[in-house]
């Protein structure tokens, strides 16, 4: 019961704070325009009207066209398909990596632990945009890898924060209660702390989407992410820089549209993150 | 504090030998060899190049090799530019990139601290939210759009400033560090305000007051000491980013810096050049991180003495 208190309080939060409502409608709707994108883009994303070339906004091209006549709005709805998936299933990739390693680690605790947050300490501080470039090139540039790679930098975080909620857990009676009816590991991380620790994963989770949005896009602009024909937003930014000069729209509505999206984001975590923890919503 | 220092020195040894071994191994295992680029080599030459460059040794014999080249601070010919090592390609670069990531953190440390310092004391007044506003921008435009904008703005629009180059024309530097420091001066203000206002309410700062000190020393002396932790702490790892950052910058501007070689040689696939700059970087981002935790445990009273 306590529980339920606890979300309707928070949502009850959420509610009253206009920046974060303002966020989470706007992803509501980038999330359905990116999912019914090709029933709603009035072109296909590599449709070519080789009349035009590049054309400014115009009534039939209401972002005007890229520089192979391609319809922008078209391009970018489609971009979101790539650039949200890769936020979303990224951090996923991130979440399931850094809980189980933070439960595991906070659970145990003793000597496992201690390896294993050394083992986060010491990947900390390495630069990982190196190694993602580094497998990137290796192994070829492909979707899938890019979604691992940086999930597997992204966990780190994810790890500490639920190691130290686990941590302060740990000792209470219910989950002593449980230890002592003889509950299997498996079963306390999934029943007892899982559960008790859903809140903070959710906000860093939120806040996760938006860094790996930007690693997406700096790795596209690089030219290193998404290949053409496919495009996300990155790469949409890196083709309009390269026209800018002449067509300075396909720089400023793909831009504008990356940035709507990551304040969305932030805005939506952080007032997520106020809801959740009252206290820490000061910072 | 010195046995800290040797402490986290011994282990970032063996980590650094951990990373280059890994990367080594990494590349090894990459498909295609370097010589088998844009046009087909006889295999005479293929094979004299792959004796000259001690490629047809056993894995194990070249990494023994590489290995000790490493310590004696020699990373290997380059792939793609013959007669270039890649030690001497990275001493081209590195003073460029440094350059550019010293100004950026100067512009950044200025804007982000004054800004978050006043925001702090000026707390829910117009000089609060209008840099808190444009934090937020700094964090959310990431370095590849700032760029180009930047770029469009003054150089294209207004021609004010040169849009690419480094030390040729008058002022060309001026838009890559700002670039490059802006997102950080974005996140240095967010620190400092929050260091800041934890800070402010605490009790060593009512007695400051107490005693008749002036606002100005209370802010200065007292509570910016205290408040700013956050931000060396931040210092460290951010080294890290400004060298993402410099991948981006150094692209757009054309600066012939480390940060554009490494995307060069991603490109080209001048594994050579990949895993020296890779090792570079390691280190020098160990060090970093190394120099602001201590600079951060100086600066807190309460761990000096451990």
């Amino acid at each position: 019961m306590e529980n339920s208190s606890l979300w309707s309080d928070a949502i009850y939060r959420l509610s009253r704070n206009k920046a974060a409502m303002f966020g989470g409608m706007v992803l509501i709707v980038l999330i359905i325009l990116a999912i019914f994108a090709p029933f709603i883009a009035p072109y296909s994303y590599s449709f070519q009207d080789l009349n035009l070339g590049a054309s400014p906004p115009s009534s039939d091209h209401l972002l005007g066209t890229d520089i192979l006549g391609r319809d922008l709005l078209s391009r970018i709805l489609y971009g979101a398909r790539i650039s949200l998936l890769v936020g979303f299933v990224a951090t996923g990739v991130a979440l399931i990596i850094g809980v189980s390693w933070g439960i595991v680690a906070g659970y145990i605790g003793g000597r496992v632990d201690t390896i294993m947050m050394r083992i986060v300490d010491v990947l900390y501080g390495l630069p990982f945009i190196i190694f993602i470039i580094l497998l990137m090139v290796i192994f070829g540039r492909n979707l899938w890898l890019l979604f691992g790679a940086i999930g597997a930098v992204e966990w780190l975080t994810m790890a500490r924060i639920v190691r130290g909620q686990v941590i302060g857990l740990k000792n209470q009676e219910f989950v002593l209660a449980a230890k002592a009816m003889g509950v299997s590991n498996f079963s306390m991380f999934r029943r007892h702390l899982l559960p008790n620790i859903l809140g903070p994963i959710a906000v860093y989770a939120t806040l996760t989407i938006p860094q790996v949005m930007l690693l997406e896009g700096f790795l596209s602009f690089l030219g290193l992410g998404i290949q053409p024909p496919m495009s996300s937003w990155g790469t949409l930014i890196k083709d309009g820089v390269e026209s800018m000069e002449e067509y300075s729209w396909l720089l400023i509505y793909p831009g504008i549209t990356f940035t709507i999206t990551l304040f969305a984001l932030n805005f939506f975590g952080d007032g997520l993150r106020d809801a959740l923890d009252p206290k820490t919503s000061d910072n | 504090m010195l046995s800290i220092f040797f402490k986290r020195i011994i282990l970032a040894i063996p980590v650094l030998f951990a990373v280059a071994t890994i990367t080594f191994f990494l590349i090894k295992i990459a498909p295609g060899g370097p010589f088998d680029a844009d046009k087909a080599v006889s295999p005479q030459v293929l094979k004299n190049l792959n004796e000259a460059y001690n490629l047809d040794a056993s894995n194990w014999e070249q990494y023994l090799d590489y290995m000790s080249g490493l310590i004696r601070g020699d990373l290997g010919p380059s792939f793609r530019f013959p007669g270039r090592s890649v030690t001497e390609m990275i001493s081209t670069g590195l003073p460029i990139t440094f350059e550019l990531a010293i100004y950026a953190i100067l512009i950044a440390l200025f804007m982000g601290v004054l800004s978050g310092v006043l925001a702090a004391l000026k707390r829910n007044t117009a000089l609060d939210f209008i840099p808190m506003a444009v934090a937020m921008i700094g964090i959310c435009v990431p370095t590849f759009l700032m760029g180009p904008l930047l770029v469009l703005i003054f150089g294209i629009n207004l021609e004010l400033l040169p849009v690419s180059g480094w030390g040729q024309l008058p002022g060309d530097k001026i838009l890559p560090s700002l670039t490059l420091g802006f997102a950080y001066a974005a996140y240095i203000a967010r620190l400092s305000r929050g260091g800041m206002l934890e800070v402010l309410n605490q009790d060593f700062i009512r007695t400051a007051r107490a005693k008749g000190l002036s606002e100005r020393m209370v802010v200065i002396k007292h509570a910016m000491q205290g408040g700013l932790i956050p931000v060396v702490s931040f210092l460290g790892p951010a080294i890290a980013g400004l060298l993402a950052g410099s991948f981006v910058v150094e692209t757009i501007f054309q600066i012939p810096g480390l940060g554009r070689f490494y995307v060069e040689a991603a490109f080209n696939r001048d594994y050579t050049m990949i895993l020296g700059t890779t090792i570079f970087f390691s280190a020098m981002i160990v060090f970093f991180n190394l120099l602001s935790d201590l600079a951060a445990l100086w600066l807190n009273p309460r761990s000096r003495d451990a």
